[in-house]
């Protein structure tokens, strides 16, 4: 009986690799007999997108996700381990059961929730103060950088946090401020658990979808400056996905394939770089 | 220049600080905006009535009702397999290669950009199973997004159980099914609850994903292999094509308020369980 039950227990925990394997499967199964026949080099470097006379170039939505991606790293990365060194190290600690617990529900928010607030009153913000259409890089990449926060903060805490309490110790009975500790002991400690929060959240940035349709304006253009319109590579799928057929269907799951691929390699480094102890 | 230290100690202090307000402040921002927005368009009608006119009139009873089966099929599905991976995970293996490849896997699915499992789902569920856009399609595609936070949480809420039970229940002869199920079970439950609570929390907020693969129907679902539109989707629909933003603002209210709530007695429920331990 024990050892059904430990069966079976055994293969629910095998369902997310396979769920994963399956996702890879069914998603290349589509996606890639077009960019075999399109070319690889065409697809990936070709600026032209149209998919009614058979032009299947995602270069410009490479370049797109690539922008609103480093704006949000720009924005957020700062934001998010300065918010993460004040709740592990200098909050006290009845602030610090209500503020982390806070910036997690940032995750907790629709992204469609975020794209609206982008829509309503952070686009026409920008168009008033700085020009251009409004749904921008700067837009898409000031919303990307909140939804990313509750990553990169949650992951940066549990890394500050699992640094051993005797090296603080160490450096304050050397007379050491709590700044100094924490700049010249714990980050540096901490260094490699950070760096895998950032990565993870630039994973969140990539993948991104409702909120970026709103907001980045979605124009098949590589952008000038950060105040243009860009479309992404999730914007690019989630946009025609309704009306696709044929072979035009086939290059989006193929934008997919991409997409999956850039994840894949971001998840991977994020892990290896956590593994690294002090 | 080189400042002494204490006011080094000072400078950093405020900047951390006014770093960790202006994340709080985003967040209260988000929901003060829709909630003033939202609130003086809703009412006991707008909850209870049909969705009329594409959402520019009525209400969102099928979007509500929509919502709650999309979650009961996700939730139904991947709570009890998320809570059989993690109570592998956690009781029956020790941490060799299979554990961490599972682990590896886990990681890897949690990373996966709900774009992705809209597409996944489209093709297996939609097509290739024949369900179409339906809420049997949706809440599978959904089962699969929340299996790993489940597994995480569940994993964590058993790992925080004391050695001693289950070291006492086997010495009394339980075998270790037993040993689960009466000893490490019970003192994990509001734990699990959390994780599954944040299942649903998770199934509740997403888009990408459902109106793919449950598409988005403006009636009542009458049984799970019909199309439904949850409050997010019907929120989109009526924010990005401009329908009706009284009605974006008063669905957007309704859905921050859910997700409040849920995120709110998750985190209770953990934070109770993790005292106890700690006690």
């Amino acid at each position: 009986m024990d050892k059904i039950i430990s069966k079976i227990l055994f293969l629910a925990a095998c369902s997310s690799t396979a769920i994963l394997a399956l996702i890879a499967l069914f998603i290349f199964k589509e996606g890639v007999p077009i960019m075999a026949k399109y070319g690889l080099g065409h697809f990936l470097l070709g600026r032209e997108w149209a998919p009614l006379s058979g032009q299947f170039g995602i270069f410009t939505f490479i370049v797109g996700s690539l922008c609103i991606t480093f704006g949000a790293l720009v924005l957020g990365v700062p934001l998010g381990v300065a918010c993460a060194v004040y709740i592990a190290e200098f909050a006290p600690k009845k602030w610090a059961l209500v503020l982390k617990p806070a910036i997690e529900l940032l995750a907790g928010i629709p992204s469609v929730v975020y794209g609206f607030l982008g829509v309503m009153w952070l686009a026409p913000f920008i168009r008033n103060h700085f020009g251009g259409p409004g749904l921008s890089i700067l837009a898409a990449s000031c919303v990307l950088a909140i939804m990313t926060l509750p990553t990169i903060v949650g992951v940066s805490i549990d890394a500050l946090n699992a640094v051993p309490k005797n090296y603080k110790q160490g450096s304050l009975a050397l007379g050491a401020t709590q700044w100094q500790s924490t700049r010249h002991v714990i980050l540096p400690a901490a260094r490699s658990g950070i760096l895998a929060g950032v990565i993870l959240g630039m994973g969140r940035a990539v993948g991104e979808t409702m909120a970026v349709i709103m907001i980045s304006g979605n124009t098949t253009k590589i952008p000038n400056s950060a105040l243009d319109s860009v479309r992404t590579l999730t914007a690019n799928i989630a946009i025609e996905m309704g009306y696709a057929v044929g072979e035009h269907r086939q290059a989006l799951f193929a934008t997919g394939v991409v997409l999956f691929f850039f994840i894949m390699i971001l998840n991977i480094v994020a892990l290896k770089v956590s593994k690294k102890k002090f | 220049m080189r400042l002494p230290p204490t006011i080094t100690e000072r400078i950093a202090k405020t900047i951390l600080m006014l770093a960790t307000v202006a994340a709080v402040s985003a967040l209260l921002f988000v929901i003060i905006f829709i909630m003033v927005g939202g609130f003086r368009h809703l009412s006991w009608d707008f909850l209870t009535q049909p969705i009329l006119d594409m959402g520019r009139e009525g209400g969102i009873l099928p979007a509500i009702v929509g919502t709650l089966m999309i979650v009961f099929v996700s939730v139904g599905i991947g709570a009890p397999l998320g809570i059989a991976s993690a109570i592998y995970l956690a009781e029956y293996t020790r941490e060799g290669k299979v554990a961490q490849s599972i682990r590896f896997g886990i990681n890897c699915l949690a990373g996966v950009p709900s774009i992705i499992f809209g597409l996944f789902g489209y093709i297996l569920f939609v097509v290739l199973l024949g369900f179409g856009w339906s809420i049997v399609s949706g809440g599978l595609s959904l089962a699969a997004m929340i299996l790993p936070t489940i597994i995480r949480t569940t994993e964590e809420a058993l790992r925080s159980v004391p050695r001693e039970y289950r070291d006492v229940a086997a010495s009394l002869g339980a075998s270790s099914w037993q040993v689960v199920v009466r000893a490490v079970l019970p003192y994990a439950l509001p734990g699990i609850l959390t994780g599954v609570i944040l299942g649903i929390g998770r199934s509740i907020e997403e888009t990408a994903v459902v109106i793919f693969t449950a598409g988005s129907a403006i009636q009542m679902p009458q049984s799970i292999f019909d199309s439904a539109r949850t409050m997010a989707v019907h929120f989109y629909i009526l924010a990005r094509e401009g329908v009706s933003n009284e009605n974006a603002y008063a669905t957007a209210a309704v859905l921050i308020c859910t997700i409040l709530i849920i995120n709110i007695s998750a985190y209770t429920l953990m934070h109770r369980l993790m005292k106890g331990r700690r006690a």
